[in-house]
């Protein structure tokens, strides 16, 4: 049975070249994008370089005043003295890794302007995070208490500033006429990771402000729980800290969360101090696949109808000689989704070589994204998903035909 | 074998009512070859379809082989059909993407047969209408007459006790229309099938056991 829908299907798919046409065009390109934007997503979820402990880690990105009777609001990233005085003391806290926004700073090479972006950290944030070291080590405590000027580089920014030098460590580069001893090299990492990407890290002890006592900043952090487990109880501490934060004058609320990577990301787009947005970043982000997914849908849903409307006489013919409706909605949906199929192993090829384009672009600095199984399941399930929507009406309006007009129109 | 008692059918679309069929009974023994004539438009398709269960009548009952179908589920009349009727039209209505073996291997998908007994059934099937060298043939690579043997070894492939065939000869010229109709008469008296034929043509009515005059939805003779 099954053998002889494949027959038919591929015998339809044969004759009707420009339906298939467009029909295998519609399932391949929404599926190499929804493959590419799967694959990006992946790539911003899930633990990445140098990132890999985001199981027990929460972070701490920004602080927002509120003065709930004018309706004022202050939001910005936090200070180092509210990360050291009250973050780092909390019993749960095993580490903390602090690090700041990027700031950029100019360099020159051979008279030719560079841009380094540099980030401040203490000690901790080397410890946490995983960065893979290509020469040299990062900054210790004692440089940091010294603020000796010492600088962790990233790879690209010793390809962009010394060239091809082999070795750089212990060698000056000038940022903004200020000349850092180079001590590391590290591996680049992806612009995706905001958090943690630079092109040049430095202690923080040489930032001018972290001795501020104010709570806002420029500063953000990770912080490290000893196990999974004892996450909920190191969030829990966390909360009960921050409503002992003295609120400012001028406001009567403060909120300032520690959240797992995905909240943090999505309360920064989507949300607020109360809000930590997954919801509506969830929702957002459904609603944009299914209206992405429906468009094209419903273009084959009338293409299917179209195309079974054609064949309207093969279906009175099957009926007349015992295709039960139920049968047929089998054998329309099954050819449906063995177009589904083609159009996906089609999509997938499109989707590699997207990938691979886009990679080879460096589109997004120094972002690598692949095709692993994770994508590929989703694929696969977007592609059954496809399949059955635009197969199942057009399948069911063509079970309903009365046979004696099925076998007439022709 | 089949028995129509004071059979309606009346069609409505938006703008008129056509009485196509006005109450008419009948009764076809098993074993007999009956024709239907009559001026085009006077029901004689319809008529048929409502024998064969493709099409239901508005009023009436049916019944075939002493079984009452007017409440049988969708699935049991396509059941039913696929075992007992077995289908002949004017324009052949083969399927042109599947192969001749493969159009007449059609009705025994919708039953519980093997693969390799379906291949020797149709081509028997096949064989009895004298096309056994055309099996890998496209519909559109035959003649009419091949294609019209070649429904009529669909419609045998099942062996149904039925057969109906409208017009089965009316698009063919009267060397192959004889063809078709020894094939038919043959059928008939060696396999015992009953058979109901719509046809125009009176040399080939007069072949039949007995003959049906319609006229405007009635039975005249
Ligand atoms: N689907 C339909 N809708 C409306 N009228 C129909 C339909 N099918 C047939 N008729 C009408 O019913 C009458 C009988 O048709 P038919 O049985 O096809 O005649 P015959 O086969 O004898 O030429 C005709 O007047 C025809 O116009
Ligand atoms: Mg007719």
């Amino acid at each position: 049975m099954l053998k002889n829908y494949f027959k038919i299907a591929i015998a339809v798919l044969k004759r009707r070249k420009f339906f298939t046409f467009i029909s295998l065009f519609g399932i391949s390109f929404t599926l190499t994008i929804l493959m590419v934007a799967t694959a990006f997503m992946d790539k911003v979820l899930s633990p990445d370089y140098p990132d890999y402990k985001r199981n027990r880690s929460l972070y701490v990105t920004s602080m927002e005043f509120k003065n709930s009777k004018e309706g004022w609001m202050n939001r910005s990233d936090v200070s180092y003295y509210f990360l050291d005085h009250y973050v780092s003391t909390l019993k749960t806290v095993q580490k903390i890794g602090i690090s700041s926004s990027a700031k950029a700073s100019n360099a020159y090479v051979n008279n030719k302007k560079l841009v380094i972006e540099y980030k401040y950290t203490n000690a901790d944030f080397w410890n946490i995070l995983e960065y893979k070291f290509l020469e040299g080590k990062a900054f210790q405590q004692r440089e940091i208490d010294n603020a000796e000027l010492v600088a962790v580089i990233s790879e690209e920014t010793k390809k962009d500033y010394f060239g091809d030098e082999q070795n750089v460590i212990g060698k000056y580069i000038s940022a903004d006429n200020i000349n850092y001893r180079v001590i590391g090299v590290v591996s680049n990492v992806s612009k995706t990771l905001q958090n943690f990407c630079a092109d040049m890290y430095i202690p923080y002890t040489l930032s001018k402000d972290y001795k501020s006592t104010n709570l806002m900043g420029g500063f953000g952090a990770v912080l490290l729980a000893k196990s999974e487990a004892d996450l909920p109880k190191m969030k829990r501490e966390y909360d009960l800290m921050i409503k002992k934060v003295p609120i400012p004058k001028d406001f009567d609320r403060l909120y300032c969360n520690a959240d797992p990577y995905f909240a943090s990301m999505t309360r920064r787009i989507a949300g607020d101090g109360t809000n930590d947005g997954l919801t509506k970043a969830i929702s957002i982000i459904s609603l944009f696949v299914l209206l992405f997914l429906l468009l094209p849908t419903i273009n084959l849903v009338n293409i299917n109808i179209t195309r079974i409307m054609e064949r309207s006489s093969e279906i009175g013919v099957r009926k007349a000689f015992g295709a039960s409706s139920k049968t047929l909605v089998y054998q329309f949906i099954i050819e449906n989704l063995i177009l589904t199929f083609l159009g996906a192993l089609i999509g997938l090829v499109l989707s590699v070589i997207v990938i691979y384009l886009i990679n080879g672009a460096n589109i997004v600095s120094n972002m690598r994204l692949s095709m692993n199984f994770t994508v590929l399941c989703y694929s696969l399930i977007a592609c059954v998903f496809f399949g059955l929507l635009s197969g199942v009406y057009p399948a069911w309006r063509m079970s309903k035909l009365n046979i004696v007009k099925a076998l007439k129109a022709q | 074998m089949i028995r129509l008692n004071n059979i309606e059918k009346v069609y409505r679309t938006d703008t008129v009512e056509t009485l196509a069929i006005n109450g008419i009974s009948l009764d076809i023994a098993k074993g007999e070859f009956l024709s239907i004539m009559g001026p085009s438009g006077c029901g004689k398709s319809t008529l048929l379809n409502i024998m064969g269960l493709l099409d239901e009548p508005s009023k009436g009952s049916i019944k075939i082989d002493e079984q009452d179908i007017s409440r049988f589920s969708d699935q049991k009349l396509a059941r039913f059909r696929n075992q007992k009727l077995g289908f002949i039209f004017q324009s052949y209505h083969l399927i042109n993407d599947l192969r001749v073996l493969d159009n007449v291997e059609l009705p025994l998908l919708y039953r519980n047969s093997s693969a390799k007994e379906r291949k020797l059934l149709a081509t028997a099937a096949l064989e009895k209408v004298g096309l056994s060298n055309r099996l890998k043939h496209f519909p559109s690579q035959l003649s009419g007459g091949q294609r019209q043997r070649v429904a009529i070894a669909r419609a045998i492939v099942g062996n149904p006790q039925i057969i109906l065939a409208d017009e089965p000869t009316g698009n063919l010229d009267s060397a192959m229309g004889n063809e078709i109709m020894d094939i038919l008469i043959n059928l008939n008296k060696n396999e015992g099938t009953t058979i109901v034929m719509v046809t125009h043509d009176e040399s080939m009515a007069h072949k039949t056991h007995r003959l049906v005059r319609l006229f405007d939805g009635s039975q005249v003779q």
